[in-house]
């Protein structure tokens, strides 16, 4: 069955993604797990924008250019948030959330 | 001429199958490196699917920027932190994973509600083709601003990271 040239096949591969995502932001429970989780959730969005770009965008090249962005923002959002769990670390030898939750004593 | 259409497929049910073992091995594993690996599989498979949509330049990138860097930076991020061999015990456990499990397929069967309810039709014409050199073109004129923000955006983070991680081994962040 050809099932690589229809819409929705595109869109409920994004969507069983971004559910993907969703699962392991809860059942994750420390921060690096969380963070691949949300790469999880960008990659969905990401396949959506690429999916309606190449069925029914009128430009096919704004579709393209909207997933760079995603990616980029992913890129700058991971070494943000890596930094952060590293200092998270340093600071409370652990990176459980659950003991993570006081900011500042 | 066919027969190259049903290799295409196959391909297509491979990169499928990559992106949804990639992405159970990284939600459900031990360890977290088996989980940054799930992730590289599953970003490597969703690279794949771009090439199915038409996009080569997007494929390479995914490569490139999700597999090549974030990966990657992620491992670090395993490897500075707490010890690989972790979090067995702390995932959930019987009864919040059937939780978890439930309301997460309660959205899924909400977004496929919506997307079996909904029709999307093609555009009536398209303008230019996938090509990289009409997305260059749009890049540079119609969203030049918003790629000049992304470039601000990455050169923030990156002085950000820079700054946070700058502590000594045991110090506060200075």
């Amino acid at each position: 069955m050809i099932i690589s040239d229809n819409l929705n096949t595109y869109l409920i591969i994004a969507a069983i993604l971004l559910v993907i995502g969703l699962y392991g932001m809860i059942q994750h429970r420390s921060l690096i797990g969380m963070l691949i989780s949300s790469e999880f959730l960008m990659n969905g969005a990401a396949l959506n924008f690429m999916a309606f770009n190449t069925f029914t965008a009128p430009n096919p090249a704004v579709g393209q250019i909207y997933t760079l962005f995603i990616m980029g923002l992913a890129a700058a959002e991971a070494a943000i948030a890596v930094s952060i769990i590293i200092v998270v670390y340093r600071r409370f030898r652990d990176e459980d959330p659950a003991i993570v939750q006081d900011m500042k004593h | 001429m066919i027969v190259y259409r049903y290799i295409a497929e196959a391909l297509f049910y491979a990169f499928m199958i990559l992106t949804f073992m990639g992405a159970f091995m990284a939600v459900r594993s031990q360890m977290l490196m088996h989980a940054v690996v799930g992730l590289a599989v599953s970003l490597l498979g969703i690279a794949g699917l771009y090439f199915h949509l038409g996009s080569t330049f997007l494929a390479v990138m995914q490569v490139l920027i999700y597999v090549g860097a974030v990966c990657i930076m992620i491992a670090m991020g395993v490897m500075l932190g707490n010890t690989p061999r972790q979090i067995a015990e702390k995932n959930l456990k019987g009864r919040n994973v059937l939780l978890a499990i439930g309301s997460c397929s309660a959205v899924f069967i909400s977004l496929f509600v919506v997307l079996a309810q909904t029709g999307f039709a093609p555009a009536a014409e398209r303008i230019g083709d996938m090509s990289i050199s009409f997305v260059g073109e749009n890049l540079l004129l119609q969203y030049c601003l918003a790629f000049e923000l992304i470039s601000v955006i990455l050169l923030t983070a990156i002085i950000g990271s820079i700054i946070l991680g700058r502590g000594g081994r045991d110090g506060a962040v200075k």
